[in-house]
């Protein structure tokens, strides 16, 4: 087989499917208390765990404050609506 | 984007939105943590994530035709072992096979009969979205009965499938391979568990996962986990494996849902609602409740 038959995945050439979006999931911090059941489900992986900033801990709930929070990546959310649907807290709402 | 869920598939591709089936790759592939090799069927999965140029795979991955994808498996398996032999690999990757329901229930039937006979050591995992769903929705051995498809739909005179699905699961079983199971992608952690049991053992093994799919089961995109959640709860999809041949059922629900709770959510049931499709329901509900009772009986059986 020659060199070139094999395609290696490049991050640079990912198509960035953020631009399918007509609705936009954001995460409400003084809701969200970073269980993570939003993540595994989510199709693009696109949501990931962060520590929470300065601002954001005079927001958080009680419980939530010693937790992480839920961070969306938007070069590659496609807008499905799928982490907002299944949040327990309902912590993250689609917006337009 | 999540590091540890992309470390073997990268997002970018090209799924529609609120599709399962990459919740289902990264869930299998994320039970292991030795290196893997992938073979995949023509389908959604394949079309979605291999755009020529790009591809979103970052582990080993062929694609060769759409019967295949089990024969391809079996190839890996058998030069792994010749290599092996020469002393040319010193540690052998694990095997997984994705295919569609098309790719599976149908058309890759032989090839996956074929390679679980033989007895190679893979792993086989079905995502079951019911249908053709990549070319438009023809109907397939897996679209259940009285759905609506491009092939055989339903109007003034037809109600849409006239049969019944095929029992994939018992002629699987039927090979007398050593561990298959049927999952649900909207119970992610009972396809994990599954999936880490199917890849400890020896020989080939199965994973049937339904896939709700939002195109063309017709349902908004955010809806795919409540589908598929529905679709256990009314016992339409159970949740059970079978171990050397023994069965058991791995979810059992508190108070069985009648099956209009799932079939409402979804167009291409739309129809069923109608006065004189009444009795349709009614027979889905009939084989919906004989099905469970006769896996009931396979688990007390033994």
């Amino acid at each position: 087989m020659e060199k070139g038959a094999i395609i290696k995945y490049k991050k640079e050439n990912a198509p960035k499917t953020g631009d399918w979006k007509y609705m936009k999931p954001v995460v409400d911090v003084s809701k969200c208390i970073g269980c993570g059941s939003c993540i595994e489900h989510c199709p693009e992986a696109a949501i990931s765990l962060r520590n929470r900033l300065k601002e954001e801990m005079e927001k958080s709930s009680a419980v939530g404050k010693d937790r992480k929070i839920a961070e969306i990546d938007f070069e590659y959310c496609k807008g499905c609506g799928v982490c907002a649907t299944i949040c327990p807290l309902k912590a993250i709402i689609m917006k337009k | 984007m999540n590091k540890i869920l992309t470390d073997k598939l990268a997002p970018g591709h090209a799924t529609c939105a609120g599709c399962g089936i990459p919740a289902i790759v990264r869930t299998v592939l994320g039970a292991m943590d030795e290196p893997v090799i992938v073979s995949n069927a023509t389908g959604c999965l394949e079309v979605t994530t291999t755009i020529y140029p790009n591809t979103s795979w970052k582990v080993p991955y062929i694609h060769s035709a759409f019967g295949n994808a089990a024969a391809t498996a079996a190839g890996i398996d058998a030069a792994q072992k010749a290599l092996e032999k020469r002393g040319k690999l010193k540690k052998k990757a694990k095997i997984v096979a994705f295919g569609g329901d098309g790719g599976t229930y149908d058309i890759g039937l032989q090839a996956l009969s074929g390679a679980l006979e033989r007895g190679h050591d893979f792993l086989y995992v079905c995502y079951d979205n019911e249908g053709y769903m990549n070319t438009g929705g023809q109907r397939s051995g897996a679209t259940p009965y009285g759905a609506d498809t491009e092939t055989e739909p339903a109007g003034d005179l037809a109600f849409g499938k006239t049969r019944q699905r095929k029992d994939l699961m018992e002629i699987v079983k039927a090979h007398g391979i050593s561990y298959l199971a049927e999952a649900n992608v909207a119970y992610l952690q009972d396809l994990k568990k599954k999936a880490k049991k199917a890849l400890g053992t020896s020989g080939p093994s199965f994973l049937l996962v339904l896939q709700p799919c939002t195109n063309l089961w017709k349902f908004p995109t955010s809806q795919y986990v409540n589908v598929g959640k529905l679709a256990t709860e009314t016992n339409f999809w159970p949740l059970y494996e079978i171990e050397n041949g023994n069965y058991v059922i791995n979810y059992v629900p508190r108070e069985r849902k009648p099956i209009e709770e799932f079939l409402k959510t979804q167009g291409r049931f739309k129809h069923l609602f109608a006065e004189k499709n009444k009795k349709i329901i009614a027979a889905i509900q009939r084989t919906v409740d004989d099905n469970w009772k006769k896996l009931q009986k396979k688990v007390s059986d033994i």
